[in-house]
């Protein structure tokens, strides 16, 4: 049985069982290889996407029950025209082995979403569940608060 | 692909392909080059092992591994310094494996001196034996070395290529080589006319290139600064390329089960029911472990938990407790080193006030974001392997071994690494690829190990003892007699990477405590070898990443026993012994406004350590929250000699700390029935941003020697929280992970 999924404007069809995990749907069939896999027990992150404006460790959504649009963090923005957030992940210079960065980066993208000027304990509360084995975790809060700056100048 | 791996490919299916290039240059005249392994194709110049040129411009061929150190930008930026090209417009890619790519830094590493007393004739000794790094093969990412490795040679390079480039358009004009000048990939002549380098470069690769002076570092234009890293967008964007993320046409998935009972062998298994799982290619034998071949990585893995596998027992003692007492026994056979011993430890001078302490460290995993992996295609003659690495000739040895053929039909692709702190230097990822190819032949496959997998198959750094007695007279230490047990890094990954079995003192396994910058009278230590089958690997800092949590917790011990400030304690110690610690000492008690006393409440401690060529002092602060701990401000210290990229070094700074407070938290590998108990991040958590401290990190440039920037933070922020924890609590730890004796934020 073939389910249809819309993953940054472009609709998918895929021949799969339901329960596979929409983390392994994105990378193996449909070779968007930006969403990582870390951990399959969503402990850390890296395979955070947004289902409509919702970031969901997508290892722990099955392809049946996907329940809207995906945006992964190819259609965020592309290296030619990146979302503000990835533009202030790069002029924080945030990225260090960068696996786990698709996911901080869509986290923190919902985040903005929800609160544009986040405080240091909003970003905590909404970061803690991404994990960075670099530790790039002080330029990833000044790359937020980088993002809510140039926001709110728009 | 990657352009090098058309051009290995290409060079492999036609032989001999039409080129140019494989031109020594100016600094390999001396040092007589190892063979150019660049085979470009037309349209491509190699103007050495480092530097191809095409139409679209000049490509660093990085010999070096990226793990997220940003040794690419640095090794970039030192290219374009000289050879005059924009930062921006060099592309790097890693290299294939190469003897020209040999590291020249590691191997000085290994004479038996300190590092902080090394004298200049001692120090190119060292450069000397380096050399010999190409003899064994050694391109390793590792050591924290890179920066030492290439600040001259790849300058060198650059500058080489520049004045062939020159000469090349000075021949087509009849002119002096003098009279051009370069910019930005363009050499121009006195007339204004003007050449690319993509035009001049296969006339230049014919030129034997002349000696070259470099360029004062006050011309640099990219050295010395923070410059953009050159793989930030991609890693921003979701487009950088790991291992993991290698696809080729027709690639199957597997996923792999190795015995949890680490080195046992493979009894049996019985695969009938994963084999009729939908998606489920088929299900292979590897020997010592089982690989499930299928549509998808996840089914791969879900069919795998349905093979019944029996193993066999493992080859060490199974519990963690009895490979303690084993680590504890080996202190009653002959030390394996004395590397320092100074004065008389065995004596208590008069009238000093003797304290003796033990300390433990659990067996930690690395615990890369990037579980490990490799993607591997045999076409029947040659196999080809896709993987993150640190030591490409090593893997393709191995892979050549495992596959029965010649080492030259072995071709590593080297990718971005998602972490390496040392685990991607060992050769299981490539192994088990290579022998999963070779029974797929013609079908390319991508083997990803589960992170329950990786977590539970990974070569630990080994859990270690350490046993101090000390003394303290008038306020100063006047006796350290250390004595450190633990299983042989050094002695199992060298046999595992180039079948070496090291005889002799290892200086590893002491490091981070008999070379420490300390005047102390009688000072002593001695390092035991434990003789056990548990895997054990290079984990950040290595040696370090215990003895200066053994030796700066017992430094902040004889301190409080002397009644002394610790940092004071410290800086004394050190004084008239190598001024650049006392530099970095200094700098944290400015920075954190240390005064030796705190507020109810709060505790700070302080720790310094020497490690890969660079002094490192840290000062860590805890607040008692409610009763919860919370580490709440870091400073850091460090003095490199000279900062290449201020940017990148502050990152790795505050890297190394973070990496080392994780491990210092929460990190712990336990054994039971054989097997290692914890499975997933839930079990060996890490710091998080929540949890993270406020760094403060200040770079000092008196070194005479360039230092190591990648490890060298790890080491003394484990004692250093520690030591802040006894500050607020008066309770001395002396055992690892903190979280077992107190209640830390988690």
């Amino acid at each position: 049985m073939s389910t249809s999924l819309k993953i940054n404007g472009k609709t998918h069809d895929v021949d799969l069982p339901e329960d596979v995990p929409l983390l392994w749907v994105l990378r193996d069939e449909i070779g968007l290889t930006g969403t990582k896999y870390g951990c399959g027990v969503a402990a850390c992150g890296a395979c955070t996407v947004h289902i409509g404006e919702t970031a969901v460790r997508s290892c722990q959504v099955a392809l049946g029950d996907v329940w809207d649009d995906v945006t992964t963090i190819e259609g965020l923005g592309t290296p030619e025209t990146m979302a503000v957030i990835q533009a202030a992940w790069v002029e924080n210079q945030v990225a260090q082995c960068g696996y786990c960065q698709s996911g901080q980066i869509m986290q923190a993208a919902a985040l903005l979403t929800e609160n544009d000027s986040p405080s240091d304990e909003d970003i905590d509360l909404a970061m803690q569940g991404n994990l960075c084995r670099c530790g790039t975790y002080p330029r990833i809060r000044a790359a937020i608060h980088t993002a809510s700056a140039k926001m709110k100048e728009v | 692909m990657s352009r090098i791996g058309k051009i290995a490919r290409r060079s492999f299916l036609i032989g001999s392909v039409a080129i140019v290039g494989g031109v020594a240059f100016g600094a390999y005249k001396i040092n007589q080059p190892a063979p150019n392994p660049l085979k470009p194709e037309s349209g491509q110049t190699a103007l050495n092992p480092f530097i191809l040129i095409d139409a679209q411009g000049v490509t660093l061929i990085a010999p070096r591994a990226e793990m997220g150190q940003g040794v690419h930008t640095t090794w970039a930026a030192l290219i374009a310094e000289e050879l005059d090209v924009a930062l921006e417009d060099v592309r790097v890619l890693h290299g294939p494996a190469g003897k020209a790519y040999y590291n020249s830094a590691m191997l000085g590493e290994a004479l038996p001196g300190k590092g902080y007393d090394t004298s200049a004739f001692l120090h190119s000794v060292g450069g000397a034996l380096g050399r010999i790094g190409r003899l064994v093969d050694l391109q390793l990412t590792g050591g924290s070395s890179s920066m030492k490795d290439g600040f001259v040679r790849m300058r060198e390079t650059g500058a080489a290529a520049r004045e062939t480039l020159k000469q090349a358009a000075a021949t087509r004009l009849g002119l002096s080589r003098d009279e051009l000048k370069t910019e930005n990939g363009i050499v121009i002549a006195p007339d204004g006319s003007r050449f690319t380098y993509s035009e001049l470069a296969e006339d230049a690769a014919g030129i034997t290139p002349p000696d070259v002076t470099l360029r004062d570092p006050s011309e640099w234009r990219y050295l010395g600064k923070s410059t953009p890293r050159i793989d930030v967008v991609g890693k921003s964007t979701g487009t950088a390329q790991f291992g993991i993320d290698t696809r080729l046409p027709g690639m199957k998935f597997a996923a792999l089960r190795a015995n949890p009972r680490l080195g046992g062998g493979m009894k049996g298994f019985d695969a009938s029911a994963a084999e009729t799982m939908p998606g489920v290619e088929k299900v292979v034998d590897l020997g010592d472990a089982v690989a499930v071949v299928a549509k998808n990585t996840w089914l791969a893995q879900q069919a795998l938990d349905m093979v019944e596998i029996d193993w066999e027992d493992a080859p060490y003692p199974p519990e963690t407790d009895q490979l303690f007492d084993a680590i504890a026994r080996s202190f009653d056979e002959k030390p394996n080193s004395a590397m320092r011993d100074d004065g008389d430890a065995e004596t208590l001078p008069d009238g000093a006030n003797e304290l003796t302490a033990e300390y433990r460290v659990p067996y930690l995993a690395h615990a890369t974001m990037e579980p490990m992996n490799a993607t591997a295609l045999h076409d029947g003659i040659a196999l080809d392997v896709w993987c993150g690495n640190q030591d490409p000739i090593f893997q393709q040895k191995k892979c050549a071994e495992l596959a029965g053929i010649e080492q030259e039909n072995v071709r590593i692709h080297t990718t971005l690494m998602g972490g390496g702190f040392g685990r991607r230097a060992e050769l299981d990822f490539a192994s088990y690829a290579t022998l999963l190819a070779t029974q797929m032949k013609g079908t390319p496959v991508q083997l990803t190990w589960s992170r329950e997998e990786d977590m539970r198959h990974d070569f630990y750094r080994p859990g270690a003892i350490g046993r101090f007695r000390g003394a303290v007279k008038d306020g100063r230490a006047v006796l350290l007699d250390g004595q450190i047990a633990a299983q042989s890094v050094m002695g199992q990954s060298l046999k595992r990477y180039a079948g070496i079995s090291p005889m002799g003192p290892d200086k590893v396994h002491v490091e981070g405590a008999f070379n420490q910058p300390y005047g102390i009278p009688n000072y002593r230590i001695r390092g035991y070898l434990t003789d056990l089958a548990v895997p054990v690997g290079s984990w950040r800092s290595v040696g370090n990443s215990h003895n200066a949590f053994f030796h700066e917790t017992f430094i902040d011990e004889l301190a409080h026993a002397a009644g002394r400030d610790p940092l004071d304690f410290r800086i004394e110690l050190a004084q008239g012994v190598h001024a650049p610690s006392v530099g970095c000492l200094e700098a944290v008690r400015e920075m954190s406004g240390w005064t030796g006393k705190t507020p109810d409440g709060v505790g700070r401690g302080v720790a310094f350590t020497y490690s890969f060529g660079t002094p490192v002092a840290e000062v860590i602060e805890v607040v008692d929250e409610d009763g919860t701990i919370r580490i709440r401000k870091a400073w850091i210290a460090c003095d490199v000699g000279t900062a290449l990229d201020p940017s990148i070094i502050k990152a790795q700074m505050e890297s190394g700390l973070i990496y080392g407070l994780s491990a210092a938290c929460f990190g712990e590998i336990t054994f039971a029935g054989g097997e290692v108990e914890q499975f997933n991040f839930p079990d060996y958590d890490a710091l998080r941003l929540h949890n993270t401290p406020e760094i403060e990190t200040r770079i000092l440039e008196t070194n005479p020697y360039l230092g190591g920037v990648g490890e060298p933070g790890t080491p003394p922020s484990m004692p250093a929280l520690g030591n802040a924890l006894f500050d607020l609590t008066g309770k001395r730890a002396r055992s690892l992970p903190l979280s077992k004796e107190f209640d830390l934020l988690a």
